[in-house]
């Protein structure tokens, strides 16, 4: 056991000493690998964010009712007996002209002071019990006849194209993480392989005085583990950084939409999972690296 | 101790290097393998050592047979040999003591009693006072005993020494030679591949001339 721990250390030393003695270079593959992560771990949290912010119009298909901004109270009361005997409702809610303004008012104070009248109609929020968008249409058809009737708003349609969208965006990081993945596999095993170059004739020597392929691929996993440590790291930094200054224009974007919506950094889960990644894919690259130059030093 | 049964070996596209070796080295014994070069001495201590592995015939190691021994077992096999090479394949990057520490650290010691081992190995080559010097600073006899002291380092059972004196002067050689018979003289089975004859004579030992990969005295 202190053999064990004595050989580790020993190896992480050394491993840790040459990491340092090129600084240079040990950055500049940390750069890249951290570059390779943090584009698809950006698009990852963007769209994250964005599917958050659909969440709440994804899965439920509403239509929305506006009334006449001249409508008598008795025209939209018999509106409301009206939705609440048809059969193809599932759920309505009234919004009164007050309430709304009201609402609008606490939300955005820029719009609403410059409003010295309520210019909101009454409205109901209707989900109907068949979410297919024929059946939507067809509900919405049908009370666009009714009295007292200015506008109705069904947004399945672009609730299901923005849906569609961020799942198109889902595959896109699916497929940029893969190949970016399969790079950084290839740009560690590369270093490595390199590394290995430099150091043959202590890798012969050592084979060839009893080192296990396992004593001789330690200090090389170790340093391809360490390349993606690092680089996870500084994507970590990345990608963090680039949100943040993203978020300094979303917000202004938001504020003229009258949202305080911000994109959210990545958390704990998501930060962990790309140094897991990263930590693996620089273990997979030395591996495969280690490995070819050993199967040319064993006898046949 | 190690015994070779009609041992053949070729490589892909070549005449046989070795054609119906047997012989047997018995635990202790100091053994010279001569013969012109070409004659087969390095792939015959190759094939001691497990770096190669016979074409036909069975070499045995102790009681291990080298032509059988799964591949992941081959590096314990080889840590029972200490290697002294032809080029001594020593390590130019690093200081005398740290060339030293390389089979020890693979055997997994390391710490006081690695530093320990390695000034005993060093003192007994007599390069004790040269621990911090890097290779290529020594001379060529001092680099053959610097091989030997890496050799030695984790007492090996058998020691095994290519041509260790073939570039080196005959003051210097006979140094080696005694070098080597030192261990021998403390239990260690010893086996040198020489060209040269002379200067051998002098110790009574086992000979293994070899003459065109045949073996002709033994």
């Amino acid at each position: 056991m202190k053999h064990w721990i004595n050989q580790h250390t020993l190896v992480w030393r050394l491993v840790l000493s040459r990491i340092l003695r090129a600084k240079l270079s040990t950055l500049m593959i940390w750069s890249v690998i951290g570059i390779a992560l943090s584009l698809p771990a950006i698009l990852y949290v963007v769209i994250d964010n964005l599917n958050q912010l659909a969440g709440q119009v994804k899965n439920e298909p509403q239509v929305s009712v506006f009334m006449k901004l001249d409508a008598e109270p008795a025209t939209v009361e018999a509106f409301r007996k009206n939705l609440e005997q048809h059969k193809g409702i599932a759920k309505q809610q009234f919004v009164s002209k007050e309430v709304a303004w009201q609402e609008m008012q606490e939300l955005s104070q820029n719009v609403a002071s410059q409003l010295d009248r309520n210019p909101l109609p009454d409205a109901f929020f209707i989900e109907p019990k068949d979410h297919s968008p024929e059946a939507i249409s067809q509900l919405q058809r049908e009370i666009e006849g009714w009295p007292g009737v200015e506008h109705v708003l069904a947004d399945a349609d672009w609730a299901k194209r923005l849906y569609a969208l961020l799942q198109l965006g889902q595959k896109a990081v699916l497929v940029l993480s893969g190949l970016l993945g399969f790079a950084l596999v290839a740009v560690i095993g590369n270093t490595i392989r390199l590394q290995i170059a430099t150091q043959r004739e202590e890798i012969e020597v050592s084979k060839l005085i009893g080192a296990t392929d396992g004593f001789i691929r330690r200090p090389f996993l170790y340093a391809g583990t360490l390349y993606g440590l690092g680089g996870s790291l500084i994507a970590l930094l990345f990608v963090n950084g680039i949100l943040t200054i993203f978020n300094l224009s979303v917000a202004d974007l938001a504020e003229l939409y009258g949202s305080s919506f911000i994109l959210t950094l990545p958390g704990w889960e998501i930060s962990l999972g790309v140094i897991a990644c990263a930590v693996t894919l620089g273990w997979i690259g030395s591996y495969i690296a280690v490995n070819r130059s050993l199967a040319r030093l064993n006898p046949n | 101790m190690i015994r070779f049964d009609q041992v053949i070996k070729r490589y892909r596209g070549s005449d046989e290097i070795l054609r119906n070796v047997s012989f047997e080295i018995a635990a202790g014994e100091l053994a010279f393998v001569t013969g012109h070069s070409g004659a087969g001495k390095s792939t015959l201590l190759k094939l001691m050592a497990g770096i190669e592995r016979p074409s036909s015939g069975t070499v045995l190691i102790g009681n291990q047979n080298v032509s059988k021994l799964r591949p992941r077992m081959l590096p314990y096999l080889r840590r029972k040999f200490g290697l002294v090479f032809q080029d001594h394949k020593l390590l130019y990057d690093r200081n005398c003591f740290e060339n030293v520490a390389l089979p020890l650290y693979i055997n997994g010691v390391t710490g006081q009693e690695a530093a320990r081992r390695i000034r005993a190995a060093l003192d007994k080559v007599g390069l004790l006072g040269k621990e911090k010097a890097m290779p290529i600073t020594l001379s060529g006899g001092e680099q053959q005993r610097l091989a030997i002291a890496r050799a030695v380092v984790s007492r090996p059972a058998i020691l095994i020494a290519d041509e260790p004196t073939g570039n080196l002067d005959e003051e210097y050689a006979t140094d080696i030679m005694r070098l080597f018979h030192a261990f021998q003289q403390v239990g260690v089975t010893v086996i040198i591949a020489t060209h040269d004859a002379h200067g051998i004579q002098s110790i009574p030992a086992k000979l293994l001339h070899l003459d065109h990969g045949k073996l002709t005295a033994s």
